[in-house]
């Protein structure tokens, strides 16, 4: 195989300078999208997927930020080796971005059409009337009720759902070939999250964009995703097609994440929960970052961390026993 | 206010989640230790604090640094007599002014008026203005909306000119009426700064988890929101209280402010003002005191802020 | 093992329960020119030793019943009867009394205890309110006892809560919450701002003591999961009222409200192998604002089934008239003219 994919992260190292000491945020990360899949990146808060995203977005707080290794490469170009202009070429036209929080995205004194308008003026070069024009379309297209008459409200007279289609409208507007997608529907209740992210596959699909989605959402995961990165204190334990990581997951932590979520088709009895707590970045502990909270640690998972290493085909975990938990029969 | 703005920013900015508990150190440390761990460490309080605590010794013990009598003067022998800047601490090290008085000797004994109109109102405005603005910003209502409105008037008020007027009815102008004159006239700014972090604070659930425990409104006051409400304040008083020095010098300049027989800078300003071509020295030494004094305030003021802003938390 | 909720008399009994906060207009003269309608006539029991579950989506109303049952609110109407006593117009010591066995568990671990508290002033402030409860001398130690209980290190007593991580902290609002000993806790989201592997830890911890203390919970969240797993009986509520209520198999297994189907339809399961065969009801629009609530049944403008009886008639929180001679679990109380059972709707 020649091809060269849309994006490929390789080695990824990013650090930050806290109070405490320096935080490996993002500790030698890998991964790849291609044109109309979708990744998912799961992870709980301080795992390190939202600073990867942000380091391949270039939209990382530096300082107190650094990225201290690593390639990404878009269609095969290192981003963090090319010129300033190069790079902004790249991002923001050809990779977009969804945030969480669309009120604080988007900018509360200008009109959403102005905002979407913008976009087409800035990097298409389009009249006033002709992007306006597009504006409207693209409200149109990501279903929004009645979008030439809203076009000139503002961004706090919309509801949170329709706030996010608007960001998904941006994000959009440039035909992008990467979308990254930062936990676009926690904020969103239940009902309008599926819209939500029933648009957004839909408008993948169409498009044929690769998608980059960043969540804590195991079920939302299971929905969408073509392949899953479970990322913990900054690294990837383990990566594979949705479908096998659901049903044999190679690493304890994906298993005893799985097993802790309760169930909406029956009751269930006491959860299955992960004793302890996630480490502290600045102070890991030695070998296998998730051994203290392991249950079938070992002197060798507190001594060496474990590599990344292929289990099946298309298919990598970080774990010195995955032959043992791939083969643990189902809680 | 930018002061309280940009506070008020810094804590709104969300704070990069490098996630992960912190470490908990063998002990509690509280947020005011935590602060005061990063305010050692901070060269900008460290000078400051240095300075400061050089001139509250020379306004407390002028006597230390010069036994010479401020107000006695010898123009015969010593009419704008120059700097002589080798002889330390002598009484010709700053050179004399028009009335033939030791520069220096003026310039130390001076620093007790400047210091006692910045303290002393910076602690009536904080106590009165701090108060009423808790007070407003707890309960509201109609307390809230007449201090509201007394906040605007005063607002529409310049604090020079209304302290030019003010001072200007009165004759006899001694430091506690100039001292009174400013904090009538400042109080409300700092009411407002306790006001808007007082209605912050008392959002927080665990305001909410108090009143549900059965709490009384004192012990919500103090306890709860008080101690939460009160970091902002701390801050605009310490940068206030060096602009409350600067105002007392330029209201003495403008020959409203104190008057003789007190010895102060703003005084020695405005007599220099005239010699300033011939004898610029006259001039420089006590502008220059008093720019050194605004400034270890500012400097202060502006690490304290860095201490209590919760950013890196 | 499903607890087998105690039939006695309810602890506590919510009749018609009303909360509108009024709209005003100027400054000086404050006119009202409308009412938030944020709970609009809630009934429900809670039995000793019970869970009631309450679900439903931001703007609902379930945390403005949630400061209701805590009188951290004056209802506009309505009661709420705890051990057959109205306590929605109490104050100052009747309150104060009945505030010891109504405590409550807040979502948000890091605005819900004072930063500038140790722990043990956090746990330990309900005994200095209610000096009665615990003499002074015993008061540390009773707080370490709770730290204890709660799986928090005693010795930590003297550290402020920036010390500790989102659900230790969490662990120590539930201390707090026990340390009157009450006999209901409100949980208003304890969960939903925590990990996905801390989140079970605490829900575990939360059962543990509910057995070993006895405790009645009133659990409101935004996850239907969590919800199913904790409660003995759920109630659903849309714009300020509650659309649909029965116990946990009756409300996930055989929902007859639209708005219940289309909730758990939309719940994203965690199973990749479902995504084929399931069977998604995608609601249209968005909730209307409280403030002006449609006539009739409120979900109408966003039901798929409503006809104009939908608009003229509010449907009472009843069992439905088809399912009245009906035995089993679609006989349960849903405010629908066009109730009807649909399979598998809560199903990967």
């Amino acid at each position: 195989m020649t091809t060269v994919p849309l994006l490929e992260v390789r080695d990824l190292q990013v650090e930050f300078h806290t109070r405490d000491g320096v935080a490996k945020a993002v500790n030698g990360v890998s991964y790849t999208v291609e044109a109309g899949q979708t990744l998912a990146v799961l992870g709980e808060s301080g795992s390190g997927k939202s600073v990867t995203a942000q380091a391949v977005m270039g939209i990382l707080d530096m300082p107190p930020g650094r990225i201290t290794g690593g390639q990404i490469l878009y269609r095969g170009q290192d981003l963090l080796t090319m010129s300033e202009e190069q790079r902004r070429k790249i991002r923001g036209d050809r990779i977009a971005m969804i945030f969480q929080d669309a009120l604080s995205s988007l900018n509360p004194v200008l009109s959403v059409g102005y905002q979407l308008a913008e976009m087409f003026r800035v990097h298409r070069g389009m009249s006033r009337r002709q992007a306006r024009a597009r504006a409207i379309e693209l409200m149109d297209r990501v279903r929004i009720p009645g979008a030439r008459e809203r076009v000139n409200d503002y961004p706090h007279q919309f509801s949170g759902g329709m706030r996010q289609r608007i960001m998904i409208a941006m994000a959009l507007a440039l035909e992008p070939d990467l979308i990254i997608a930062d936990e676009p529907t926690t904020a969103l209740d239940v009902t309008v999250q599926a819209q939500v992210m029933d648009l957004l596959a839909e408008l993948q699909r169409e498009y044929r964009m690769g998608l980059i989605l960043i969540t804590h959402d195991l079920g939302v995961v299971a929905d969408v995703a073509d392949t899953i990165a479970v990322m913990y204190a900054g690294r990837i334990v383990e990566r594979a097609d949705v479908h096998q990581l659901y049903r044999r997951p190679a690493h304890p932590y994906t298993k005893g994440l799985l097993d802790s979520v309760p169930r909406l088709d029956h009751k269930g009895g006491e959860l299955y929960a992960i004793k302890g707590l996630p480490p502290s970045l600045t102070s890991l502990p030695g070998g296998c970052a998730f051994s203290p909270r392991c249950a079938a640690a070992t002197d060798l998972c507190r001594s060496q961390t474990p590599a990344v290493v292929p289990v099946a085909p298309g298919r990598v975990a970080a774990c010195h026993h995955w032959k043992e938990t791939l083969d643990a029969p189902a809680a | 206010m930018p002061d309280t703005t940009s506070i008020e920013k810094a804590t709104g900015t969300a704070p990069v989640k490098v996630g992960a508990p912190l470490p908990a150190p063998a002990k509690g440390r509280s947020l005011w230790a935590d602060a005061w761990h990063d305010l050692r460490r901070n060269p900008l309080f460290v000078i400051s604090a240095a300075l400061i605590l050089f001139l509250v010794v020379l306004a407390l013990f002028p006597s230390l640094f010069t036994d010479v009598n401020p107000r006695d003067g010898d123009p015969a022998n010593h009419y704008l007599g120059r700097p002589e800047l080798t002889h330390w601490f002598r009484p010709d090290w700053f050179g004399y002014d028009g009335q033939g008085r030791s520069i220096w000797a003026r310039v130390v004994h001076g620093t007790r008026a400047s210091i006692l109109v910045g303290f002393g109102v910076t602690l009536l405005v904080t106590l009165v203005g701090g108060l009423t603005g808790l007070l407003a910003g707890y309960f509201g209502g109609w307390l809230d909306s007449v201090l509201s409105r007394i906040t605007d008037i005063f607002f529409g008020v310049p604090f020079l000119l209304g302290a030019l007027v003010v001072l200007n009815a009165v004759t006899d102008r001694t430091p506690v009426v100039v001292m009174g004159a400013l904090a009538f006239l400042g109080w409300t700014q700092m009411a407002r700064v306790m006001r808007g972090s007082v209605l912050t604070t008392k959002q927080a659930d665990y305001v909410t988890a108090a009143r549900a425990l059965g709490a009384g409104t004192w012990r919500i006051m103090l306890r709860h929101i008080l101690p939460n409400a009160v970091a902002p304040v701390l801050v605009v008083a310490t940068i206030a209280l060096g602009s409350y020095i600067s105002a007392e010098a330029t209201l003495s300049y403008l020959g409203v402010g104190l008057q003789d027989p007190t010895v102060s800078w703003g005084i020695d300003i405005s007599t220099a003002s005239n010699q300033v071509r011939n004898a610029p020295h006259v001039l420089f030494f006590p502008a220059g005191m008093l720019s050194l004094c605004v400034l270890a305030f500012m400097m202060m003021g502006d690490a304290v802020r860095d201490a209590l802003d919760p950013k890196l938390r | 093992m499903p607890r087998q909720p105690d039939q006695r008399e309810p602890i506590l009994q919510v009749r018609d329960l009303v909360k509108h906060f009024p709209l005003t207009q100027g400054i000086l003269l404050k006119r009202q020119i409308g009412a938030v309608k944020a709970v609009d006539g809630v009934s429900f029991d809670l039995h000793p030793g019970e869970t009631l579950g309450i679900v439903g989506e931001s703007g609902c109303g379930k945390s403005t019943v949630a400061r209701l049952l805590m009188s951290l609110e004056t209802p506009t109407s309505g009661q709420i009867r705890y051990k057959g006593q109205d306590i929605s117009r109490l104050s100052g010591r009747a309150l104060k009394a009945v505030r010891r066995n109504i405590q409550m568990v807040f979502q948000d671990p890091y605005t819900s205890l004072n930063p500038r508290m140790t722990v043990g002033d956090i746990i330990g402030e309900p005994y200095e309110i209610h000096p009665e409860a615990a003499p002074r001398g015993e008061r540390r130690r009773k707080v370490q006892e709770l730290l204890d209980v709660v799986g928090l290190n005693p010795e930590h007593i003297n550290r402020y809560p920036h010390q500790f991580s989102g659900g230790q902290r969490q662990r120590i609002g539930i201390a707090r919450g026990l340390a009157l000993n009450p006999e209901i806790i409100i949980c208003d989201e304890p969960v939903s701002a925590l990990d996905v592997s801390v989140q079970a830890q605490v829900i575990n911890l939360m059962e543990r003591l509910q057995d070993e203390f006895g405790l009645s919970y009133v659990f409101i969240a935004h996850d239907l999961s969590v919800v199913r797993h904790i409660s003995d009986r759920v109630a659903v509520m849309y714009l300020g009222r509650i659309v649909e209520t029965g116990s946990h198999q009756e409300i996930y297994d055989h929902p007859t409200h639209p708005y219940t189907q289309a909730l758990l339809s939309a719940v994203p399961v965690p199973d990749p192998a479902a995504r084929e065969h399931r069977e998604r009801i995608i609601l249209r629009g968005d909730v209307p604002s409280p403030a002006d609530p449609p006539s009739g049944c409120r979900f109408r403008t966003r039901c798929w089934k409503a006809q104009r009886t939908c608009a003229e008639v509010d449907p009472p929180l009843a069992v439905p008239v088809a399912f009245q001679g009906a035995r089993g679990p679609v006989a349960h109380d849903s405010a629908c003219h066009f109730a009807e059972e649909k399979e598998h709707v809560a199903h990967g």
